[in-house]
Protein backbone atom coordinates (compact mmCIF):
# COMPACT_ATOMS: atom_id res chain seq x y z
CA UNK A 1 0.00 0.00 0.00
CA UNK A 2 2.82 2.53 0.66
CA UNK A 3 4.56 1.57 -2.13
CA UNK A 4 1.64 2.77 -4.49
CA UNK A 5 0.85 5.66 -2.48
CA UNK A 6 4.83 6.16 -3.40
CA UNK A 7 4.64 5.06 -6.94
CA UNK A 8 1.30 7.72 -7.13
CA UNK A 9 3.15 10.62 -5.75
CA UNK A 10 6.39 10.04 -7.99
CA UNK A 11 4.20 9.98 -11.08
CA UNK A 12 2.01 12.54 -10.28
CA UNK A 13 5.17 14.75 -9.79
CA UNK A 14 7.23 13.89 -12.95
CA UNK A 15 4.07 14.50 -15.10
CA UNK A 16 4.74 17.64 -16.76
CA UNK A 17 8.77 16.69 -17.17
CA UNK A 18 7.28 14.38 -20.02
CA UNK A 19 5.78 16.66 -22.28
CA UNK A 20 9.05 18.72 -21.52
CA UNK A 21 11.13 15.85 -22.69
CA UNK A 22 8.96 15.55 -26.21
CA UNK A 23 9.11 19.54 -26.64
CA UNK A 24 13.10 19.48 -25.89
CA UNK A 25 13.89 16.23 -28.14
CA UNK A 26 11.61 17.79 -30.91
CA UNK A 27 13.61 21.09 -30.81
CA UNK A 28 16.66 19.60 -30.79
CA UNK A 29 16.32 17.34 -33.81
CA UNK A 30 15.00 20.46 -35.73
CA UNK A 31 18.09 22.08 -34.52
CA UNK A 32 16.65 24.95 -32.05
CA UNK A 33 17.83 24.74 -28.44
CA UNK A 34 13.78 24.78 -27.30
CA UNK A 35 12.32 25.37 -23.52
CA UNK A 36 13.80 23.58 -20.64
CA UNK A 37 12.53 20.66 -19.49
CA UNK A 38 11.21 21.70 -16.50
CA UNK A 39 9.44 24.36 -18.37
CA UNK A 40 5.87 23.54 -17.76
CA UNK A 41 6.09 23.85 -13.44
CA UNK A 42 7.63 27.21 -13.97
CA UNK A 43 4.25 27.73 -16.25
CA UNK A 44 1.88 26.29 -13.82
CA UNK A 45 3.42 28.07 -10.45
CA UNK A 46 3.13 31.08 -12.54
CA UNK A 47 -0.63 30.39 -13.56
CA UNK A 48 -1.42 29.06 -10.45
CA UNK A 49 -0.60 32.55 -8.60
CA UNK A 50 -2.76 34.44 -10.98
CA UNK A 51 -6.34 35.85 -10.96
CA UNK A 52 -9.28 33.76 -12.59
CA UNK A 53 -11.64 35.43 -14.68
CA UNK A 54 -14.77 34.44 -15.85
CA UNK A 55 -16.77 35.58 -18.99
CA UNK A 56 -20.50 36.88 -17.33
CA UNK A 57 -21.91 34.13 -20.26
CA UNK A 58 -20.17 30.87 -18.69
CA UNK A 59 -21.79 29.15 -15.86
CA UNK A 60 -21.15 26.79 -13.03
CA UNK A 61 -20.42 24.04 -16.14
CA UNK A 62 -17.36 26.14 -16.94
CA UNK A 63 -15.82 26.40 -13.53
CA UNK A 64 -16.36 23.08 -12.99
CA UNK A 65 -14.79 21.69 -16.35
CA UNK A 66 -10.89 22.03 -15.24
CA UNK A 67 -11.57 20.88 -11.52
CA UNK A 68 -13.16 17.69 -12.93
CA UNK A 69 -10.89 16.99 -15.63
CA UNK A 70 -7.66 17.18 -12.92
CA UNK A 71 -9.68 14.84 -10.58
CA UNK A 72 -10.59 12.24 -12.97
CA UNK A 73 -7.09 11.86 -14.32
CA UNK A 74 -5.71 11.55 -11.12
CA UNK A 75 -8.58 9.04 -10.17
CA UNK A 76 -7.36 7.04 -13.50
CA UNK A 77 -3.78 7.45 -12.09
CA UNK A 78 -4.82 5.31 -9.22
CA UNK A 79 -5.94 2.38 -10.97
CA UNK A 80 -2.63 1.93 -12.23
CA UNK A 81 0.04 -0.52 -10.74
CA UNK A 82 2.71 1.92 -11.21
CA UNK A 83 5.29 -0.15 -9.63
CA UNK A 84 3.93 -3.61 -11.31
CA UNK A 85 2.65 -5.11 -8.52
CA UNK A 86 -0.16 -3.11 -6.64
CA UNK A 87 -2.83 -0.30 -7.90
CA UNK A 88 -4.00 1.90 -4.96
CA UNK A 89 -7.34 1.29 -5.73
CA UNK A 90 -8.43 -1.68 -7.73
CA UNK A 91 -11.54 -3.83 -8.67
CA UNK A 92 -12.93 -6.44 -11.23
CA UNK A 93 -13.20 -4.96 -14.26
CA UNK A 94 -11.63 -1.34 -13.23
CA UNK A 95 -10.40 -1.06 -16.96
CA UNK A 96 -13.58 0.23 -17.68
CA UNK A 97 -14.04 2.63 -14.84
CA UNK A 98 -9.99 3.63 -16.07
CA UNK A 99 -11.16 4.34 -19.51
CA UNK A 100 -14.52 6.05 -17.96
CA UNK A 101 -13.00 8.12 -16.24
CA UNK A 102 -11.00 9.63 -18.74
CA UNK A 103 -13.79 10.18 -20.49
CA UNK A 104 -16.09 12.07 -17.65
CA UNK A 105 -12.58 14.28 -17.68
CA UNK A 106 -13.02 15.07 -21.49
CA UNK A 107 -16.96 15.34 -21.45
CA UNK A 108 -16.31 17.59 -19.01
CA UNK A 109 -13.80 19.68 -20.21
CA UNK A 110 -15.75 19.97 -23.52
CA UNK A 111 -19.07 20.82 -21.71
CA UNK A 112 -16.74 23.69 -20.00
CA UNK A 113 -15.91 24.84 -24.46
CA UNK A 114 -19.15 24.84 -25.41
CA UNK A 115 -20.75 26.47 -22.19
CA UNK A 116 -18.69 29.86 -23.02
CA UNK A 117 -20.62 29.95 -26.19
CA UNK A 118 -17.43 30.77 -28.41
CA UNK A 119 -17.88 29.45 -31.85
CA UNK A 120 -14.44 28.73 -32.17
CA UNK A 121 -14.59 26.26 -28.92
CA UNK A 122 -17.65 24.71 -29.82
CA UNK A 123 -15.70 23.55 -32.94
CA UNK A 124 -12.88 22.49 -30.80
CA UNK A 125 -15.10 20.43 -29.07
CA UNK A 126 -16.58 18.92 -31.85
CA UNK A 127 -13.28 18.28 -32.94
CA UNK A 128 -12.04 16.75 -29.65
CA UNK A 129 -15.63 14.32 -29.47
CA UNK A 130 -14.83 13.09 -32.99
CA UNK A 131 -11.43 11.90 -32.17
CA UNK A 132 -11.99 10.40 -28.77
CA UNK A 133 -14.91 8.60 -30.80
CA UNK A 134 -12.48 7.00 -32.46
CA UNK A 135 -9.98 6.70 -29.59
CA UNK A 136 -12.13 4.61 -27.10
CA UNK A 137 -12.55 2.02 -28.78
CA UNK A 138 -9.05 1.60 -29.41
CA UNK A 139 -8.30 1.65 -25.73
CA UNK A 140 -11.21 -0.95 -25.13
CA UNK A 141 -9.69 -3.14 -27.89
CA UNK A 142 -6.12 -2.85 -26.36
CA UNK A 143 -7.11 -3.61 -22.70
CA UNK A 144 -9.22 -6.79 -24.19
CA UNK A 145 -5.80 -7.95 -25.53
CA UNK A 146 -4.28 -7.01 -22.35
CA UNK A 147 -7.18 -9.43 -20.88
CA UNK A 148 -7.24 -11.83 -22.82
CA UNK A 149 -3.15 -12.54 -22.72
CA UNK A 150 -3.15 -12.23 -19.06
CA UNK A 151 -7.12 -14.03 -18.35
CA UNK A 152 -7.60 -11.32 -15.78
CA UNK A 153 -10.13 -8.33 -15.49
CA UNK A 154 -8.06 -6.25 -13.04
CA UNK A 155 -5.91 -2.85 -14.18
CA UNK A 156 -3.79 -4.48 -11.50
CA UNK A 157 -3.08 -8.05 -12.72
CA UNK A 158 -3.20 -7.44 -16.51
CA UNK A 159 -0.27 -5.15 -15.69
CA UNK A 160 1.90 -6.66 -13.07
CA UNK A 161 2.82 -10.79 -12.65
CA UNK A 162 0.29 -12.66 -14.83
CA UNK A 163 1.60 -9.92 -17.63
CA UNK A 164 5.17 -11.12 -17.56
CA UNK A 165 3.64 -15.13 -17.92
CA UNK A 166 1.54 -13.69 -20.92
CA UNK A 167 4.89 -12.28 -22.53
CA UNK A 168 5.73 -16.10 -22.78
CA UNK A 169 2.39 -16.92 -24.75
CA UNK A 170 1.39 -14.28 -26.27
CA UNK A 171 4.41 -11.76 -27.04
CA UNK A 172 3.26 -10.71 -30.93
CA UNK A 173 -0.09 -9.42 -29.49
CA UNK A 174 1.17 -8.01 -26.56
CA UNK A 175 3.75 -6.16 -29.15
CA UNK A 176 0.74 -5.53 -31.64
CA UNK A 177 -1.28 -4.17 -28.22
CA UNK A 178 1.73 -1.92 -27.30
CA UNK A 179 2.01 -0.35 -30.92
CA UNK A 180 -1.75 0.65 -30.80
CA UNK A 181 -1.14 2.28 -27.47
CA UNK A 182 1.33 4.11 -28.38
CA UNK A 183 -0.50 5.81 -31.72
CA UNK A 184 -3.41 5.85 -29.01
CA UNK A 185 -1.95 8.02 -26.62
CA UNK A 186 -0.36 10.40 -29.23
CA UNK A 187 -4.14 11.54 -29.73
CA UNK A 188 -5.43 11.36 -26.02
CA UNK A 189 -1.85 13.46 -25.78
CA UNK A 190 -2.76 16.01 -28.32
CA UNK A 191 0.58 15.78 -30.41
CA UNK A 192 1.56 16.38 -33.31
CA UNK A 193 0.18 14.14 -36.00
CA UNK A 194 -3.15 14.62 -34.16
CA UNK A 195 -2.90 17.53 -33.13
CA UNK A 196 -0.27 20.31 -32.97
CA UNK A 197 0.10 21.71 -28.53
CA UNK A 198 2.17 24.60 -30.26
CA UNK A 199 -0.11 26.07 -32.57
CA UNK A 200 -1.28 29.43 -32.63
CA UNK A 201 -3.29 28.65 -35.67
CA UNK A 202 -7.22 28.79 -34.15
CA UNK A 203 -8.47 27.03 -37.16
CA UNK A 204 -5.76 24.18 -36.90
CA UNK A 205 -6.01 23.51 -32.65
CA UNK A 206 -8.34 20.86 -31.54
CA UNK A 207 -7.53 20.50 -27.71
CA UNK A 208 -6.08 24.43 -26.93
CA UNK A 209 -9.02 26.06 -28.88
CA UNK A 210 -11.28 24.52 -26.24
CA UNK A 211 -9.12 26.02 -23.46
CA UNK A 212 -8.93 29.70 -24.45
CA UNK A 213 -10.61 30.87 -22.05
CA UNK A 214 -9.52 29.04 -19.26
CA UNK A 215 -7.18 31.16 -16.97
CA UNK A 216 -4.83 31.45 -14.16
CA UNK A 217 -5.45 28.42 -11.87
CA UNK A 218 -7.75 27.00 -14.04
CA UNK A 219 -5.68 26.89 -17.29
CA UNK A 220 -3.13 25.15 -14.94
CA UNK A 221 -5.47 22.29 -13.83
CA UNK A 222 -6.29 21.35 -17.56
CA UNK A 223 -2.24 21.81 -18.71
CA UNK A 224 -1.76 19.76 -15.58
CA UNK A 225 -3.94 17.10 -16.78
CA UNK A 226 -2.76 17.29 -20.06
CA UNK A 227 0.44 16.44 -19.36
CA UNK A 228 -1.08 13.96 -16.88
CA UNK A 229 -2.71 11.74 -19.14
CA UNK A 230 -0.14 12.24 -21.53
CA UNK A 231 2.47 10.18 -18.39
CA UNK A 232 -1.07 7.56 -17.79
CA UNK A 233 -0.58 6.27 -21.57
CA UNK A 234 3.21 6.53 -21.28
CA UNK A 235 2.92 4.21 -18.37
CA UNK A 236 0.31 1.82 -19.59
CA UNK A 237 3.01 1.26 -22.32
CA UNK A 238 6.05 1.33 -20.51
CA UNK A 239 4.05 -0.93 -17.92
CA UNK A 240 3.56 -3.31 -20.84
CA UNK A 241 6.99 -3.59 -22.55
CA UNK A 242 8.45 -3.81 -19.38
CA UNK A 243 6.45 -6.58 -17.87
CA UNK A 244 8.31 -9.00 -19.77
CA UNK A 245 10.72 -9.24 -17.00
CA UNK A 246 9.98 -9.70 -13.54
CA UNK A 247 11.62 -7.94 -11.18
CA UNK A 248 10.95 -6.46 -7.71
CA UNK A 249 8.42 -3.48 -7.42
CA UNK A 250 10.91 -0.50 -6.27
CA UNK A 251 12.99 -1.28 -9.17
CA UNK A 252 9.93 -1.66 -11.35
CA UNK A 253 9.12 1.97 -10.31
CA UNK A 254 12.49 3.11 -11.70
CA UNK A 255 12.42 1.14 -14.48
CA UNK A 256 9.09 3.23 -15.24
CA UNK A 257 10.57 6.18 -14.74
CA UNK A 258 12.91 5.48 -16.92
CA UNK A 259 10.49 4.12 -19.60
CA UNK A 260 8.41 7.38 -19.37
CA UNK A 261 11.86 9.35 -20.22
CA UNK A 262 12.54 6.95 -23.51
CA UNK A 263 8.71 7.76 -24.47
CA UNK A 264 8.86 11.28 -24.04
CA UNK A 265 11.94 11.19 -26.59
CA UNK A 266 9.95 8.59 -28.73
CA UNK A 267 7.23 11.55 -29.05
CA UNK A 268 9.34 14.32 -29.83
CA UNK A 269 11.47 12.15 -32.39
CA UNK A 270 7.80 11.18 -33.68
CA UNK A 271 6.98 15.06 -33.88
CA UNK A 272 9.82 16.02 -35.37
CA UNK A 273 10.05 13.34 -37.98
CA UNK A 274 6.31 14.55 -39.56
CA UNK A 275 3.77 16.84 -39.84
CA UNK A 276 0.25 17.17 -38.23
CA UNK A 277 -2.51 14.95 -40.46
CA UNK A 278 -5.24 16.96 -42.12
CA UNK A 279 -8.58 16.54 -40.13
CA UNK A 280 -10.36 14.11 -42.15
CA UNK A 281 -7.08 11.58 -41.53
CA UNK A 282 -7.28 11.25 -38.05
CA UNK A 283 -9.84 9.22 -38.18
CA UNK A 284 -7.65 6.83 -40.32
CA UNK A 285 -4.92 6.54 -38.25
CA UNK A 286 -6.89 6.19 -35.04
CA UNK A 287 -8.75 3.03 -37.00
CA UNK A 288 -5.49 1.51 -37.95
CA UNK A 289 -4.61 1.69 -34.51
CA UNK A 290 -8.02 -0.30 -33.65
CA UNK A 291 -6.99 -2.43 -36.28
CA UNK A 292 -3.68 -3.35 -35.27
CA UNK A 293 -4.74 -4.07 -31.73
CA UNK A 294 -7.79 -6.18 -33.18
CA UNK A 295 -4.89 -8.13 -35.35
CA UNK A 296 -3.15 -8.50 -31.72
CA UNK A 297 -6.59 -10.04 -30.81
CA UNK A 298 -7.11 -12.10 -33.55
CA UNK A 299 -3.83 -14.02 -32.65
CA UNK A 300 -5.31 -14.58 -29.46
CA UNK A 301 -8.44 -15.92 -30.24
CA UNK A 302 -6.59 -18.49 -32.68
CA UNK B 1 3.79 -18.69 -30.66
CA UNK B 2 6.85 -16.69 -31.49
CA UNK B 3 9.08 -18.01 -33.90
CA UNK B 4 10.93 -16.03 -36.66
CA UNK B 5 8.51 -17.11 -39.53
CA UNK B 6 5.36 -16.55 -37.41
CA UNK B 7 6.67 -12.71 -37.08
CA UNK B 8 7.11 -12.46 -40.40
CA UNK B 9 3.77 -12.89 -41.08
CA UNK B 10 2.91 -10.81 -38.63
CA UNK B 11 4.70 -8.25 -40.75
CA UNK B 12 3.44 -9.20 -43.81
CA UNK B 13 -0.42 -8.41 -42.52
CA UNK B 14 0.98 -5.07 -40.88
CA UNK B 15 2.27 -3.50 -44.80
CA UNK B 16 -1.16 -5.08 -45.99
CA UNK B 17 -3.11 -2.73 -43.61
CA UNK B 18 -0.33 -0.15 -44.23
CA UNK B 19 -0.61 -0.24 -48.46
CA UNK B 20 -5.03 -0.58 -47.18
CA UNK B 21 -4.25 2.90 -45.27
CA UNK B 22 -1.54 5.58 -47.28
CA UNK B 23 -2.72 7.71 -49.71
CA UNK B 24 0.75 8.33 -51.31
CA UNK B 25 1.70 5.79 -54.35
CA UNK B 26 4.96 6.05 -53.36
CA UNK B 27 4.29 4.85 -49.79
CA UNK B 28 2.22 2.10 -51.57
CA UNK B 29 5.32 0.99 -53.37
CA UNK B 30 6.99 0.72 -50.83
CA UNK B 31 5.16 -0.92 -48.87
CA UNK B 32 5.22 -4.09 -51.47
CA UNK B 33 8.84 -4.06 -51.87
CA UNK B 34 8.70 -4.32 -48.24
CA UNK B 35 6.46 -7.30 -48.35
CA UNK B 36 8.91 -8.57 -51.42
CA UNK B 37 11.83 -8.48 -48.53
CA UNK B 38 9.72 -10.40 -46.04
CA UNK B 39 8.32 -13.04 -48.78
CA UNK B 40 12.15 -13.46 -49.73
CA UNK B 41 12.92 -14.37 -46.08
CA UNK B 42 9.81 -16.68 -45.64
CA UNK B 43 10.94 -20.51 -47.23
CA UNK B 44 14.25 -19.78 -45.04
CA UNK B 45 12.46 -18.93 -42.04
CA UNK B 46 9.60 -21.79 -42.43
CA UNK B 47 12.33 -24.47 -43.41
CA UNK B 48 14.81 -25.10 -41.08
CA UNK B 49 17.29 -26.89 -43.60
CA UNK B 50 16.52 -25.21 -46.95
CA UNK B 51 17.62 -26.70 -49.77
CA UNK B 52 19.09 -25.63 -53.10
CA UNK B 53 15.22 -25.37 -54.44
CA UNK B 54 14.32 -22.86 -51.79
CA UNK B 55 17.25 -20.79 -51.55
CA UNK B 56 16.63 -20.45 -55.46
CA UNK B 57 12.75 -19.68 -54.70
CA UNK B 58 14.16 -17.24 -52.26
CA UNK B 59 16.82 -15.22 -54.35
CA UNK B 60 14.47 -15.08 -57.05
CA UNK B 61 11.20 -13.48 -54.96
CA UNK B 62 13.57 -10.57 -53.54
CA UNK B 63 14.90 -9.73 -57.12
CA UNK B 64 11.49 -9.66 -58.50
CA UNK B 65 9.30 -8.43 -55.49
CA UNK B 66 11.76 -6.24 -53.78
CA UNK B 67 13.90 -4.97 -56.16
CA UNK B 68 12.70 -5.14 -59.82
CA UNK B 69 8.34 -4.45 -59.49
CA UNK B 70 9.12 -1.50 -56.66
CA UNK B 71 11.82 0.08 -59.54
CA UNK B 72 9.60 -0.32 -62.32
CA UNK B 73 6.53 0.88 -60.49
CA UNK B 74 8.62 4.09 -58.99
CA UNK B 75 9.61 4.85 -62.23
CA UNK B 76 6.01 4.42 -63.52
CA UNK B 77 4.91 7.52 -60.91
CA UNK B 78 7.49 9.61 -61.71
CA UNK B 79 6.94 9.47 -65.62
CA UNK B 80 3.00 9.82 -64.94
CA UNK B 81 3.66 12.64 -62.20
CA UNK B 82 1.13 11.23 -60.09
CA UNK B 83 1.39 11.19 -56.33
CA UNK B 84 -2.18 10.19 -54.26
CA UNK B 85 -4.82 8.35 -54.88
CA UNK B 86 -7.32 11.03 -54.62
CA UNK B 87 -10.87 9.42 -54.64
CA UNK B 88 -10.92 5.59 -53.82
CA UNK B 89 -14.52 4.18 -54.46
CA UNK B 90 -14.03 3.20 -50.78
CA UNK B 91 -12.34 5.51 -48.22
CA UNK B 92 -9.44 4.84 -46.79
CA UNK B 93 -11.17 4.67 -43.01
CA UNK B 94 -13.41 2.05 -44.05
CA UNK B 95 -11.31 -0.27 -46.17
CA UNK B 96 -8.63 -0.49 -42.98
CA UNK B 97 -11.78 -1.73 -41.03
CA UNK B 98 -12.82 -4.09 -44.35
CA UNK B 99 -8.84 -5.20 -44.05
CA UNK B 100 -9.38 -5.78 -40.36
CA UNK B 101 -12.56 -7.91 -41.13
CA UNK B 102 -10.54 -9.84 -43.95
CA UNK B 103 -8.08 -10.45 -41.32
CA UNK B 104 -10.94 -11.63 -38.49
CA UNK B 105 -12.60 -14.13 -41.34
CA UNK B 106 -9.37 -15.54 -42.93
CA UNK B 107 -8.09 -16.68 -39.15
CA UNK B 108 -11.47 -18.10 -38.38
CA UNK B 109 -11.81 -19.83 -41.62
CA UNK B 110 -8.02 -21.11 -42.03
CA UNK B 111 -8.23 -23.55 -38.99
CA UNK B 112 -11.52 -25.23 -40.86
CA UNK B 113 -9.69 -25.88 -43.86
CA UNK B 114 -7.89 -29.34 -44.47
CA UNK B 115 -4.58 -29.14 -46.22
CA UNK B 116 -2.50 -31.74 -44.23
CA UNK B 117 0.75 -31.54 -43.00
CA UNK B 118 1.80 -27.25 -42.39
CA UNK B 119 4.63 -25.93 -41.63
CA UNK B 120 3.40 -23.13 -39.86
CA UNK B 121 -0.19 -22.69 -38.40
CA UNK B 122 -0.62 -18.92 -39.80
CA UNK B 123 0.96 -19.73 -42.92
CA UNK B 124 -2.94 -20.30 -44.46
CA UNK B 125 -4.59 -17.63 -42.41
CA UNK B 126 -2.05 -14.74 -43.60
CA UNK B 127 -2.17 -16.02 -47.26
CA UNK B 128 -5.67 -15.83 -47.26
CA UNK B 129 -5.96 -12.72 -45.61
CA UNK B 130 -3.47 -10.91 -47.60
CA UNK B 131 -5.66 -12.49 -50.66
CA UNK B 132 -8.74 -11.15 -49.79
CA UNK B 133 -7.00 -7.47 -49.26
CA UNK B 134 -5.32 -7.48 -52.07
CA UNK B 135 -8.55 -8.10 -53.91
CA UNK B 136 -10.16 -4.78 -51.87
CA UNK B 137 -7.14 -2.68 -52.89
CA UNK B 138 -7.68 -3.93 -56.37
CA UNK B 139 -11.49 -3.24 -57.13
CA UNK B 140 -11.52 -0.38 -55.06
CA UNK B 141 -9.00 2.32 -56.28
CA UNK B 142 -9.15 4.11 -59.22
CA UNK B 143 -5.27 4.98 -60.08
CA UNK B 144 -4.37 2.09 -62.21
CA UNK B 145 -1.23 2.19 -60.38
CA UNK B 146 -2.54 1.08 -57.45
CA UNK B 147 -4.52 -1.46 -58.78
CA UNK B 148 -0.85 -2.75 -60.16
CA UNK B 149 0.00 -2.90 -56.85
CA UNK B 150 -3.30 -4.47 -55.85
CA UNK B 151 -2.65 -7.04 -58.06
CA UNK B 152 0.91 -7.76 -56.22
CA UNK B 153 -0.16 -8.07 -53.12
CA UNK B 154 -3.12 -10.75 -54.05
CA UNK B 155 -0.09 -12.69 -55.91
CA UNK B 156 1.77 -12.65 -53.16
CA UNK B 157 -0.92 -14.43 -51.37
CA UNK B 158 -1.14 -16.71 -53.45
CA UNK B 159 2.94 -16.89 -53.45
CA UNK B 160 2.07 -17.49 -49.57
CA UNK B 161 -0.37 -20.03 -49.94
CA UNK B 162 1.92 -21.92 -51.96
CA UNK B 163 4.61 -22.17 -49.32
CA UNK B 164 2.30 -24.17 -47.77
CA UNK B 165 3.31 -26.79 -50.24
CA UNK B 166 7.09 -25.31 -51.03
CA UNK B 167 9.14 -28.43 -50.46
CA UNK B 168 6.54 -30.77 -53.39
CA UNK B 169 5.98 -27.83 -56.16
CA UNK B 170 9.19 -28.07 -58.54
CA UNK B 171 11.01 -25.10 -59.00
CA UNK B 172 10.20 -24.56 -62.46
CA UNK B 173 6.86 -23.79 -61.73
CA UNK B 174 7.29 -21.21 -58.96
CA UNK B 175 9.91 -19.63 -61.48
CA UNK B 176 7.00 -19.76 -63.83
CA UNK B 177 4.84 -17.83 -61.71
CA UNK B 178 7.40 -15.52 -60.89
CA UNK B 179 7.99 -14.72 -64.50
CA UNK B 180 4.22 -14.31 -65.00
CA UNK B 181 3.83 -11.90 -62.11
CA UNK B 182 6.62 -10.14 -63.98
CA UNK B 183 5.02 -10.41 -67.32
CA UNK B 184 1.65 -9.03 -66.15
CA UNK B 185 3.30 -6.27 -64.27
CA UNK B 186 4.78 -5.11 -67.55
CA UNK B 187 1.80 -5.19 -69.56
CA UNK B 188 0.33 -3.08 -66.91
CA UNK B 189 2.71 -1.13 -66.64
CA UNK B 190 2.58 -0.42 -70.66
CA UNK B 191 -1.47 -0.33 -70.27
CA UNK B 192 -1.02 2.24 -67.23
CA UNK B 193 1.72 4.17 -69.95
CA UNK B 194 -1.37 4.46 -72.35
CA UNK B 195 -4.03 5.49 -70.02
CA UNK B 196 -1.72 8.55 -69.01
CA UNK B 197 -1.38 9.42 -72.45
CA UNK B 198 -4.82 9.25 -73.86
CA UNK B 199 -6.25 11.00 -70.70
CA UNK B 200 -2.97 12.72 -68.56
CA UNK B 201 -3.79 10.69 -65.49
CA UNK B 202 -3.70 7.70 -63.93
CA UNK B 203 -7.65 7.52 -63.35
CA UNK B 204 -8.93 4.06 -65.05
CA UNK B 205 -12.62 4.85 -63.91
CA UNK B 206 -12.36 7.53 -67.86
CA UNK B 207 -11.90 4.08 -69.77
CA UNK B 208 -15.97 3.73 -68.93
CA UNK B 209 -16.40 6.59 -71.35
CA UNK B 210 -14.11 4.88 -74.00
CA UNK B 211 -15.75 5.86 -77.62
CA UNK B 212 -14.83 4.66 -81.29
Amino acid sequence: MLRAILGLFAILLVAPIVPGIANRVKSALTGRRGAPVLQLYADLWKLWRKGVVYSPTTSIVFRLGPAVLAATTVLATCLLPLDGATSLVGFTGDLVAFAGLLALGRFMLVLAALDTGSSFEGMGASREVTIAAFAEPALILCFTVLAMATGRLQLQDMLGPPLAQAWLAAAPSLLLGAASLFVLSLAEACRVPVDDPLTHLELTMIHEVMVLDHSGPDLALVLYAGALKMTLFGSLIVRVLVASVAVPAPVALVLLLGGLALYGALVGTVESGMARLRMNRVPQILVAASAIAGFGLILLLK
Amino acid sequence: MHSFHELILLLVVLSDFWVLGTTRLSSTIRATAIQGVLLAALPIALYLHPSVHLIGLALGTFLVKAVVLPYFLTRAIREAAVRREIEPLIGFTASLMLGAAAVALSFAIAPRLELGSIPSAMLVPVALATVIIGLIVLTTRNKALTQVVGYLILENGIYIFGLTQAERVPFLVELGVLLDVFAGVFIMGIVVFHINRAFDSLDSALLTELKD
